[in-house]
Formats: structure tokens, sequence, C-alpha cells
């Protein structure tokens, strides 16, 4: 399913804290990898004169797998394309992303995937898998071929960017999905609920006179897709969820045994709408930023794992759409360089999660969603392999990805990643 | 790579006077929240000294000879834009009034464009009305002129929440533990948020009344009953504002009912309260003609405390500090 670099570098990396929670390892070994597969793990191991990696005082873990990516390729490419985005994503620590559909034209038929997964093999720094739309032209009316989108190496189907507003369509892309064997991805919005809306809907966006966006947006959708996916026993991934309401839904999903997932991104865990009173254009994402209390709620729900997966949303936009008045500019920030530094920063620092539970967030959690190879540290596996320098403290300033929309920009984080191994080669250093 | 300046320009003394005074730490008026209580006092008694001004033959005070003030509308106005006209000139400031249809915006130009565009005049002030909330924020951060926000999508209207305090004081000669109703479209009111603002800074109480889906949650006590104004000593009338109401978003079912509802009439005021409206006044729909033009009506007080205020402003920006108005004022 995954487009990209194969490696067979040869690499020891040696006396970092080794730490792969679902591996249950941790100890401060070296690690030799030959030939891009990992041969030994163990103390003061013969270099082979391999590249040798002093890692002492860093920390090696599985690296990072990010579900949710706009390459935005093919049709706006002076924002991303696939080599700057996957750059961006061995920076920030990933050995393999899924690209969301939402592109110029739609990831919607065969030939447009086999091109771009033509293209990855040839400009991708880490291996890229491809999301394909759900519905034609993302219009949520007909469904895709998705027998013959998977047969062309679709990774699961998403309309992303937009509702599959239709409880009917819906229901026949889940009943079809079966044929095609993937999961289904959705991006919960209720158009009528959020028409016109910039931030969510509370006391923030009514002191700043902004359209409000209702986590009743998501969670009504949220619940019937949910309520769908039980129905039909058919995988059902929720993207991005930002609401409390919508927790509870996924709460009852797993109660009731559907075959229900979930995300959350790290701008939803680390930042509430307060941030939204500076009016700053890259505070501005779909779903909103929300209140401390559904904060709050996220972070619990990926502490027990009822979200299993975080994901950055990255969505790359040029300086031209995000330097303009707040309600003019287009929704979304990249992630994909920040991501781990964040989320250590603003959530493993404060007490707030085990740095193990964010390591398998960002890892194994997608992995099993979308049946990608679980990253890990064992012998005989691929080397995919993040180096962790927890002590360092860095200034974001520049970014592989072609777009520098962030919310961190300028910002002082925590946890820097040292090196990217991705199947086995090199990707960062 | 900073070496010390020891060159022949680090020697060379400019002469005092002619130099640009220092600007003070608050550049700019963008919201409410910029300012504290004693910033508004002293707005107010600079805007009262300038009224006094305002009643003799020549009107016109030397103050900001020289300065520039730029005038920028992306949206239509009467009331405000020619209010700070007037105002730069009444301090003698060279003025220049943009309206957005006629201009390189109707060619496509990004307000981030307009604003380095204009900023090559080397403005001191640059006054902008925008449909977008944030853009008076935005061109702040891209200019050196002091920047004044007169109105920034459903955001912000600092200087009309001034003048609105303003009118209130000269009417009830205080401000503390006035009591302000504020009736009709709050949702897509930038007036009702910085009066609100404005209001609990100086120790006023406000309750908004309207419809339901017109009244954001949070701002102050709400209700949709028109009786709650009988306790107000002003009742502040806000315009139904049209276009900026998404269509089909059915807010209130029709402006008949509205005005059924919660229309101000003579009916509904008690002796001794007083009426203001921002303006440009719905005769009819939100406000009953027979109170428009009565003696409780401060409308046409507001418009003349527009004009004082905005020169109390622009004179605030301009000189560094709370120098003696006064002196100004009677040296002209």
């Amino acid at each position: 399913m995954l487009a990209g670099p194969e490696g067979r570098d040869d690499v020891v990396v040696r006396g970092a804290r080794v730490l792969d929670p679902v591996e249950g390892v941790d100890a401060t070994v070296d690690v030799r990898v030959d030939g891009g597969v990992i041969a030994q793990i163990g103390v003061r191991l013969d270099t082979n004169e391999h590249r040798v990696v002093d890692a002492a005082g860093c920390t090696l873990v599985p690296a990072f797998v990010d579900p949710h990516v706009h390459l935005r390729t093919p049709g706006r490419e002076d924002e991303e394309t696939i080599e700057s985005g996957t750059a961006a994503a061995a920076a920030g620590g990933y050995c393999a992303i899924l690209a969301v559909p939402n592109t110029d034209p739609v990831v919607d038929d065969a030939g447009v995937l086999r091109g771009l997964r033509a293209r990855a093999v040839t400009e991708a720094r880490v291996p890229v898998g491809f999301l394909a739309a759900i519905t034609k032209g993302q219009q949520g009316d007909e469904l895709t071929e998705m027998a013959a989108l998977a047969d062309a190496g679709a990774a699961g189907f998403t309309d992303d960017g937009r509702p599959v507003v239709s409880a009917g369509v819906m229901r026949r892309a889940l009943q079809y999905s079966a044929v095609a064997d993937r999961p289904l991805a959705v991006h919960c919005e209720e158009p009528t609920l959020t028409r016109g809306g910039h931030a969510h809907a509370g006391a923030v966006a009514a002191e700043l006179g902004l359209g409000g966006w209702p986590s009743l947006g998501e969670s009504l959708i949220v619940g019937r897709d949910v309520d769908l996916a039980a129905d039909t026993g058919r995988p059902l991934h929720v993207m991005h969820v930002s609401a409390c309401e919508s927790v509870e839904h996924l709460r009852r999903a797993h109660a009731l045994g559907a075959p229900v997932t979930a995300e959350a991104t790290p701008h939803h865990l680390c930042l509430t709408d307060d941030a939204v009173r500076t009016l700053d254009p890259n505070l501005k994402m779909n779903p909103p930023l929300r209140t401390a209390a559904d904060r709050a709620a996220l972070i619990d729900a990926v502490r027990d794992g009822t979200i299993a997966a975080i994901a950055t949303d990255h969505a790359p936009h040029s300086p031209e759409e995000k330097e303009v008045p707040f309600e003019a500019a287009p929704f979304g920030v990249i992630g994909l360089e920040t991501a781990f530094a964040s989320l250590y920063t603003h959530l493993v620092e404060p007490g707030l999660l085990r740095l193990e539970t964010l390591l398998e967030r960002m890892s194994a959690g997608p992995a099993a969603i979308f049946g990608l190879d679980r990253p890990r540290i064992a012998v005989g596996a691929r080397a995919n392999l993040t180096l962790l320098d927890l002590d360092a403290t860095w200034r974001v300033t520049r970014f592989e990805s072609r777009s520098s929309n962030s919310w961190l920009l300028g910002k002082r984080l925590r946890g820097r990643v040292a090196l990217t191994i991705a199947n086995g080669r090199v990707a960062h250093r | 790579m900073t070496e010390p300046r020891t060159g022949a320009a680090a020697g060379l003394q400019l002469v005092g006077g002619d130099l640009v005074p220092p600007r003070s730490e608050r550049r700019h008026l963008l919201a409410v929240a910029d300012l504290t209580r004693d910033d508004v006092e002293r707005l107010l008694a600079t805007a009262r000294s300038f009224a006094r001004s305002q009643e003799r033959a020549n009107k016109k005070l030397p103050t900001l000879r020289g300065r520039l003030v730029l005038n920028v509308f992306y949206e239509s106005s009467t009331r405000t834009s020619s209010s700070f006209e007037l105002a730069a000139k009444r301090l003698s400031a060279d003025t220049l009034t943009l309206k957005a249809s006629g201009s390189s915006v109707d060619k496509g130009e990004s307000l981030k464009d307009t604003a380095l565009t204009l900023s090559a005049y080397d403005p001191d002030v640059i006054v902008l009305r925008h449909p977008e909330a944030g853009a008076a924020g935005l061109v702040a951060r891209l200019t050196d002129a002091c920047v004044v926000n007169a109105g920034d999508g459903k955001h912000q209207h600092p200087t009309q929440a001034l003048l609105d305090l303003y009118t209130m004081r000269e009417a009830f000669g205080g401000l503390e533990g006035l009591h302000v109703a504020i009736v009709g479209d709050v949702l897509h009111s930038r007036v009702a948020r910085s009066l609100v603002q404005a209001l609990e800074l100086m120790g006023a109480e406000a309750i908004l009344v309207g419809p339901p889906a017109l009244l954001p949650e949070g701002l102050a006590p709400a209700t949709h009953d028109i009786a709650a104004i009988a306790g107000a000593d002003v009742v502040y009338v806000l315009r139904m504002q049209r276009e900026r109401m998404l269509a089909g978003a059915n807010f209130v079912p029709s402006l008949a009912e509205y005005t059924r509802l919660w229309g101000v009439t003579p009916e509904r005021l008690r002796p001794g309260q007083r009426v203001m409206h921002p303006g440009p006044m719905n005769r009819g729909v939100e406000i009953d003609p027979r109170v428009a033009d009565s003696d409780a009506a401060l409308v046409g007080d507001q418009v003349r405390a527009g004009l004082v205020v905005r020169m109390a402003v622009l004179y605030d920006l301009l000189t560094s500090g709370p120098v003696a108005v006064e002196a100004a004022v009677e040296v002209a």
C-alpha cells in the first residue's frame, strides 16, 4: 500500500535509550541495522564498519506514522509536493504517511492514483500511502470505484475536507467498502450547522464576533456514522476529533463493539479557542479549536485509547492565502515537523500524558488502523527508527515543507528529532 | 556582525523640533481591550476640551499640521468616515480618504499589498474599516503607522464605544452604575461588542435584549423579553444588519415580527430614559420614528461626540502622552 524509497543502509545507533513500549523494550543498548533491517540489539556491538551514530543521551523509538497529511499534489505544488511533504515528514520523525485525496483533480479514479504512486517511488523521502475519495469529486453523491482504486493501491477512502452529507450515501459507502477491504475515514461536519463558522461557537467567538462552528456540527455526524458503522459492521475511522460530545459517541461505539477508530491532532490536544483571540490565521482550523473541557476530554481519550492515533492534518497554505484577515483565511495548519515536539512540550513534560503512550499513538496506533506494518524495534524488522533528543530546546524558524503556516512559528519547543530511518534508509539527519 | 556605528552618520546630530516626537508604547487603537480606564478618562477629557474649541468661529487647531491621516474604507460608511476626515482636518492634518470601490481593491489587490502601498506615503495614522475581523490587526503588523480600527467585521469598533461613553457622560453626568439596555441584532454588531466592554471598564452595566438567535452567549446578561428595557437609563438600539445575515439563516421569521416584538416605541419607554442608535437607522423597523425624533433621542449628540472623540484619539496617538491639550486649544 505504501510507495516510496526502500533503503539498504548500514547503521549502528550507539548508546541510546531504546524504547519500544509495544515490544516491551526499554534499555540503553546499541542497535545495528544491516541492509535496512535491524540485525542486532545489544551492548557494545561491533560496528562492522557501518556508519556510527553516537546517540548517548538520546532516545531511540519506533518511527512515527501519520494517517492524515495534505500533500497538495496534484494541483497546488506551490504549497507542497510529494518531495517537500515527505521531507517534512522525515524531519518530524515519520517513516510513513497517508495523503488525503482533496487535491485538484480529486484522487477519485485509478489513473490519478497510479500516477501519484509512480511519482512517490522516485520523489518521496519516506513511504507514502494514498487515500482515495469515497465519492466522485468528493461531491457526496456517487461512490467511487472503490475496488478498482484498492487494486491500484488505495490505502483507504475519505472525502476529507468535506463531509459525506447524506446518511444514505454514507451507508452505501460503508457497505461497499467490504469489497475494497479498506477502511473509510470520515470528516464529520453537519454543514447546515457550520455554515459561516470560523471558530468554535462559544464565548470566544461571541466576544470576537466570529461566526460559530458548534461542537454539535461535528458530534451529530460522529453519532450518525458510528451508528452506521455498527449497523454495517464495517471499519470507520473518525478524523480530527475535536469535541467532547464526539468522544462520548466513540466510547458508546466501543461499548457496542463497533469497528470504530479515531484520531486527534496536535493542535486540538495542545490549544483551546482562547488562542483565537490573537486572530492569527494560523490558529484557524477545521474543525476549530475548542474549549478547555474539550481539550481535556481529548487528552483523556488519547490516554485510554478511545482515540488510538495522533494525526497532524498537515495542511499547507501559501502566504497569500494566510496573510489575510482571520475570516478570509482558509482552514488548516502544517504540523509534520513539530508534532512530536509540540506534544512532548505541552502534554508529556507537564505530566498530562506518558511518553510511552504518546509514542504508541504516533506509531503503532495509526499503523494498525490502516493495516500498515507496525514500526518496531526487534531483530529482523525493517528499520523504521526515530532518534529523539528529549533534552534539546529549539525554536521553530524554518520548515522542510514548502509552507510555513504553523501556529508554532517562532515558538520554543522541547524534544527534537535527531535522526529518522524510514524503511531501512536514513531519511533525516 | 553588529559593529558599533562609528562612521560620520553616527556623529550627525539632527535638530530637535523637526523630529517626529517619540511614539508612546501603545501605537494603535484596535479594540476596547487595548484601553485602560485611565486611557478612557484621558480621551474623554481631551474630547471635552476639543468640544469647547468647536464652539468658536475658527474651529481649526494647528496641532497636527504636516501629519498625514489616511482613511481606508472597505465598507460603506457615512458617519465614521466623514467624522474621521473632519477630525483630522480640524487638527490641521492632511487627509486622504480611500474607498474600496474604484480603487486597486477592485483589481484584486490584497489587503496586505494595499497596506504596504499606502505605507510608502509614510502616513502617521491609518484609519481602517474592513468587513473582516482582524483586518486592522493585520495592517498594524505591516505598517509603521498608528492604526485606528474604524470597524472590522463583527469584531470591534472602539471609537464608536468611546463616543457613546462621551454622549452618556454628557447626558447623565457620569458612567458609574449607569444601566444600558442594548436592543436588537447583537450577533452581527461590532458596536455592541465594543460598547459592552467599554461599559464594563467604566463601571456601567449592560443587558442585551433581542431575538434569541441574535444574542451571542456570554457577552452580557441577555433576554428576549423587551420588558427588560424598563430598568435601563439608556436604551441603545441596534440596526438589523440584513447585509451581514446569511440567506436562509432564519434569525427572525420576518422584519414585521421583529418590529412588533422588539421595536423601540414611545409606549415601551418611560420618562427619563434616553435612546441612542449608532446609525444608520431603519426607521419603523428597530426604532419608531416618534422615538427617533423625540427629545429622548441622543442620536445627534452621538454624531457631534464622534467628531471630538476622534480628534482626541488622533491627538492622543500622535502626541507623546497627555501634553496639555488645554494649552493647545488656548493657543489656537
